[in-house]
């Protein structure tokens, strides 16, 4: 008769085939190097595929660069926003849920004063100020285009990051502050609370569909070597670098930023050597909410449509992003959401017809593969526990 | 109960006629030392924390580790219990390199080590941190717990487990904490909790790192008793990391120490003693 | 003992029957609630088929939240797994469901297969998907394991989205289909509608002789004649039969060396490592358990109870809905879980949809402005019944999860441990406090407060 001990074996036998991948020592060495062989291997296949495409037929480079140019825009909105993610994440320690709402609110905030501004001169302020909810005007009306009405926009992205920095440091103080020392998991659930009364503050005050926003007849379009440029799209680049260079200068040249990257690094250290952390951790907030407030101003500014969760359908591109650039580090949040944008475009190259769907699923796919062979990221940052 | 690992199941050795010590692994043999590290070295980033340390624990002995602190003494234990992994070096437990190896793994083949700070399982009562100890218990696997057909022997297999915790708990002393919240006790409790714990997975080799912090003298005479009694009766051997100088030099042999990641001495307690180089080391402190 | 007393003292009795018995509490938590809902359906004039709805909702949404919380809470409470992907792992139990069961001429198709073929099939289906999801992923500290369940749940959510799949054939000329965006809507109809009906997918086919009797009984006796109303109570009891057994399960699961060790993984894995356990296997095996439950939970939920699967129902906020119902129970606890997922469906979910009725019934509420502007307007003129008939008769939902995400940051605040409190179930298959031993038990026990003062031969360092 077969004893248990008999059974433990063969079930133990079975487990260890099954979990080869988990084993301990021998197959280390190759899991170390085997995430490295398959980027290669894969890189090399596309990069090979692709240069078929564009050479014998069915890419037209017009193509590819309009390919490359929409995963440069939606990737540098990623990567601004992913900074402020980053940052917390590795100062504050815990990974917030509650950032892509951040993201809306920057939205309908700014959104609403530029709708505003656009016409006031033609409708009465509340009907605008709901971004053409409740039968407002609509964007046809108003006609929101950053050449049709340039000062609006540029309020509104102003409002967007004083108003989402203004949140961001209520939150700390109201939610964070009093549990600063608590682990990670639970401010992340406190965080997950954050986010749904964030989320459902703008169903409240607004509503919960989805709303066009900009005048597209009137947003001009340019044509670089068949590649279909428009204005917004254009005004989110520059925009967008010229936040990065400031957060860039900041880090580097300032106090303030060599302070920011100790405490990345150690908390309890930089605590030590007179690093004054609430003001750290202010500037943090401050400069994450404001990032995340002007992404999600511009990220309505390029779909030309504004909803409730927007920024929580973002969330996970977002945190792919910050995976994959190293956690902790804005250059990593940069250069990942350059990359979760260029593969989410990119990716449609090969997946045509109904598979274009998958586009989504290629980017977290791709972010799991980043956790689980160099959960560090690209840039190192923050190591796993 | 207790897996050694080999493909034949056999528990102790037929140690007589080994020629070659290597064949044998896995298993227990009285001609060799059950523990031997081997040119062991790991690095974290910068910094060298065991520089190249080489040493051997002799069967059913009460060996004990000392150094100053930053010695590396804690490193090269989390190195031969698999929490880290060495940068070189190997290290033999029964005859069979574990460098590498996962924790899981060193302490099925019967090597457990206590924690210095202890690491008591703090949400759970004593009685369950107690009764998770005992390796290869049949209710650990999941179908044999739910099903009613297996259930029946489980719940003798807890039964007699039960009756073994309490044993334990009575001979330390801490019976009365027994549905305490493990969190809850002291710290020389928790360190006696981490001790029996230790002890009741039925190992053949004990780590342990400063297990009589907290513990009152009387207490701490009867456990160095019983350590000499499972020594002699059951053939456990001890490596004990300690700073209390009375209880290695009256204790244990041989004494090894470590310094700056090396092994700076190796010898009976006398031989330490009046070693210059250790002397040194300690600055003259604690000899 | 004079009158005044006894009621003081019953009530005294009652309370320390709550406290020993997890199933007096659940009970009377439940009864409760059926009052609660009785009294809101007479408030709202609903005949006696009404109240029996009313009580049917009340069961089926306490019972598919209650089964979906106890998967979460062995995952969570016990493995210390944070696992977010809840929503996906109850859409894949529930599409294999219904893509093994759709008959091969349906829209979409399927393998015609039996319905209990296909509720064993969509379980492990979901296990096996666990799998996939914990032999990688499990490695991974708490955060990123959550991050990647939600990331594994979206790609599923899209994955039944798609197009691409809303029918497809697999080689051998099988065709099988996800219906897309919107779905599978030809469900197989209920099994408890076999018990009344001669054919469960039709009414009109007749009733069995069952049947006849019941619906017979609630129509000449008590004047209800919608049967609907009768089939879903039938329902929402064989539910209750259904979370019952699958709290045996656990708990036998849970007490039992198992179940300690899961317990030891989520305290300190470290630990439980270097006593020989080999965590991996554990919480594998206990992951695929959980994906399996929730496969199920799936099936009786979106599949049996609404009749329709398509992919919006399985958003990640329908998992955040369960972890706070087992935050709000207190994770750890299998009659917790039990308590939140029922205080959940209850308070949160059921009641905010039947308040604006009630307010509006007693209150007359009227002028209900569906824009926030148009609500606060009035006020300066000094009428604030726009801003309430907004606030109750739009917006209501909404405020729902405000205050479900204030709930939940201050329980972290002030109770992490839950609502509920922290209840703990000892994980051992026999009373650990017996004890064949002389001298030796817990009748010696000094209270707790008398722990730390060096009792038992220990000097306090």
């Amino acid at each position: 008769m077969e004893t248990w001990e008999d059974s433990l074996g063969s079930e133990r036998v079975l487990s260890t085939y099954i979990m080869g991948i988990m084993s301990d020592r021998g197959s280390q060495v190759v899991r170390d190097n085997i995430g490295g062989i398959i980027v290669g291997l894969s890189g090399l296949l596309l990069l090979a595929d692709l240069a078929g495409k564009l050479t014998g037929g069915g890419l037209t480079p017009a193509r590819f660069g309009g390919f490359v140019w929409d995963g440069l825009v939606i990737g540098i909105l990623i990567g601004l926003a992913g900074i402020g993610l980053s940052l917390t994440y590795s100062i504050l320690g815990f990974a917030n849920f509650a950032h892509g709402d951040y993201i809306s609110w920057g939205a309908f905030s700014g959104w609403a004063v530029a709708y505003l501004l656009a016409g006031i001169d033609r409708y009465a302020a509340g009907g605008l100020l709901l971004i053409g909810g409740g039968g407002g005007p609509a964007p046809g009306d108003v006609g929101i285009s950053i050449t049709n009405t340039p000062a609006s926009i540029v309020a509104g992205l102003i409002v967007a990051v004083g108003f989402t920095v203004g949140v961001s440091l209520l939150v700390d103080r109201l939610v964070y502050r009093p549990i600063r020392e608590a682990d990670g998991i639970t401010l992340l659930i406190a965080s997950i609370g954050v986010a749904f009364a964030l989320r459902y503050l703008i169903v409240f005050f607004f509503y919960n569909g989805r709303q066009g926003v900009t005048d597209i007849g009137r947003i001009p379009t340019y044509d670089l070597a068949g590649v279909v440029i428009t204005a917004h799209e254009l005004t989110i680049v520059i925009v967008g670098l010229l936040l990065m260079l400031g957060v860039h200068l900041l880090l580097q040249r300032t106090k303030l930023g060599k302070a920011m990257r100790a405490m990345a690094d150690n908390r309890d250290l930089a605590q030590v050597t007179g690093i004054p952390v609430e003001g750290v951790i202010r500037t943090t907030w401050i400069l994450g909410g404001g990032l995340a407030g002007a992404a999600g101003y511009l990220v309505v500014l390029t779909q030309g449509t504004i909803a409730y969760n927007l920024g929580w359908l973002l969330l996970l591109l977002i945190f792919a992003a910050v995976i994959m650039g190293g956690i902790g580090s804005v250059y990593g949040a940069i250069v990942g959401g350059l990359g979760i944008g260029l593969a989410s475009r990119l990716s449609l190259i090969w997946l045509t017809g109904d598979l274009s769907s998958f586009a989504e699923p290629v980017a977290f796919g791709l972010m799991i593969f980043v956790l689980l062979f160099r959960p560090e990221g690209i840039f190192g940052g923050v190591s796993t526990a | 109960m207790r897996s050694d690992g080999t493909a034949d199941g056999v528990g102790d050795a037929p140690a007589a006629d080994a020629a070659d010590p290597d064949q044998l692994t896995g298993e227990r043999d009285a001609t060799r030392p059950p523990l031997r590290v081997e040119n062991l070295r790991k690095e974290f980033g910068g910094i060298t924390a065991v520089d190249g340390a080489s040493f051997a624990v002799a069967d059913e002995s009460l060996t004990g580790l000392i150094g100053p602190n930053g010695a590396g003494k804690s490193t090269t234990f989390n190195c031969i219990t698999g929490i880290h992994e060495p940068t070189a070096g190997a290290i033999h437990f029964n005859g069979e390199n574990i460098a590498g190896l996962s924790p899981h793994t060193v302490a099925e083949r019967g090597l457990v080590r206590t924690f210095q700070i202890a690491r008591e399982l703090a949400e759970m009562t004593v009685l369950e941190n107690l009764m998770l100890a005992p390796q290869q218990q049949q209710g650990e696997a999941l179908y044999r717990s739910v099903l009613p057909r297996f259930r029946d022997g489980v719940i003798e297999e807890e039964t007699e487990l039960r009756e073994a915790v309490w044993e334990s708990l009575e001979f330390f002393e801490i019976d009365h904490l027994a549905e305490e919240q493990a969190g809850n006790l002291s710290g020389g409790q928790r360190k006696l909790l981490e001790l029996a714990r230790a002890l009741l997975t039925d190992p053949d080799v004990l780590l342990l790192d400063e297990p009589f912090a907290g513990v009152n003298p009387t207490l701490e005479t009867k456990l160095l008793d019983r350590i000499d009694q499972l020594r002699a009766e059951e053939g456990l051997t001890f490596l004990l990391v300690e700073h209390d100088m009375d209880i290695i030099m009256e204790h244990c042999d041989p004494v090894i120490v470590m310094h700056r990641g090396q092994v700076l001495a190796e010898g009976p307690p006398d031989e330490i003693r009046s070693n210059e180089r250790v002397v040194d080391a300690y600055f003259g402190d604690e000899l | 003992m004079n009158a005044d007393s006894l009621p003081a003292d019953s009530l005294d009795r009652f309370r320390a029957l709550l406290e020993r018995s997890d199933a007096a509490l659940v009970l009377a938590v439940m009864a409760g609630f059926y009052l609660l809902f009785l009294g809101i359906g007479a408030i709202l004039n609903y005949d006696l088929a009404g109240l029996i709805s009313i009580l049917g909702q009340v069961t089926f949404f306490t019972t598919v939240y209650a089964l979906v919380v106890l998967a979460l809470n062995l995952h969570w409470g016990y493995a210390g797994l944070f696992n977010i992907g809840i929503a996906g792992f109850m859409a894949v139990g529930v599409y294999t469901m219904a893509m093994l069961t759709a008959p091969p001429t349906g829209s979409p198709p399927g393998l015609g297969l039996p319905v209990a073929v296909g509720v064993g099939g969509g379980m492990v289906a979901a296990a096996l998907v666990g799998l996939l999801t914990a032999l990688p992923a499990l490695r991974l500290r708490a955060d990123y394991l959550a991050i990647v369940t939600v990331a594994i749940s979206e790609i599923i959510r899209l994955t039944y989205n798609s197009p691409a799949f809303s029918t497809f054939t697999l080689p051998g000329g099988i065709a099988l289909g996800t219906g897309g965006a919107s779905g599978i809507g030809n469900f197989p109809s209920n099994p408890v509608r076999g018990i009344y009906y001669v054919n469960p997918g039709s009414a009109s086919s007749g009733t069995t002789p069952i049947g006849t009797a019941v619906f017979g009984f609630f129509d000449n006796t008590l004047g209800v004649f919608r049967s609907a109303v009768i089939v879903d109570l039938t329902y929402g009891l064989l539910l209750v039969v259904v979370v019952f057994l699958i709290y045996t399960l656990l708990a036998r699961v849970g007490n039992s060396p198992f179940g300690r060790v899961l317990k030891a993984i989520r305290e300190d894995e470290v630990v439980a490592k270097s006593l020989g356990k080999d965590t991996n296997r554990f919480k594998i095996k206990t992951f695929m358990l959980g994906c399996a439950l929730m496969g199920l939970a799936g099936v009786v939920w979106q599949g049996f109870g609404t009749g329709a699967v398509y992919p919006q129902a399985f958003r990640p906020e329908l998992t955040f809905y369960i972890f706070i119902a087992v935050i709000i129970g207190g994770a750890g606890s299998n009659t917790g879980s039990v308590l939140g997922g029922a205080v959940f469906a209850n308070l949160l979910f059921l009641l905010p949809q039947y308040l604006p009725n009630i307010i509006e019934q007693t209150f007359a509420i009227q002028a209900s402005p569906n824009t926030f502007i148009a609500a606060i307007t009035p006020i300066a003129a000094g009428e604030i019944a726009p801003l309430v008939g907004y606030v109750l008769n739009q917006r209501l939902p909404a405020l729902r999860f405000v205050f479900v995400g204030v709930l939940l940051v201050y329980l972290m605040q002030n109770r992490p441990e839950g609502l509920l409190g922290h209840r703990t179930e000892t994980a051992a298959a026999v009373d650990l406090t017996e004890t064949n031993r002389s001298g030796a038990g817990p009748e010696q026990t000094p209270d707790a407060s008398g722990v730390a003062d060096g009792e038992g031969g220990v000097d306090d360092a």
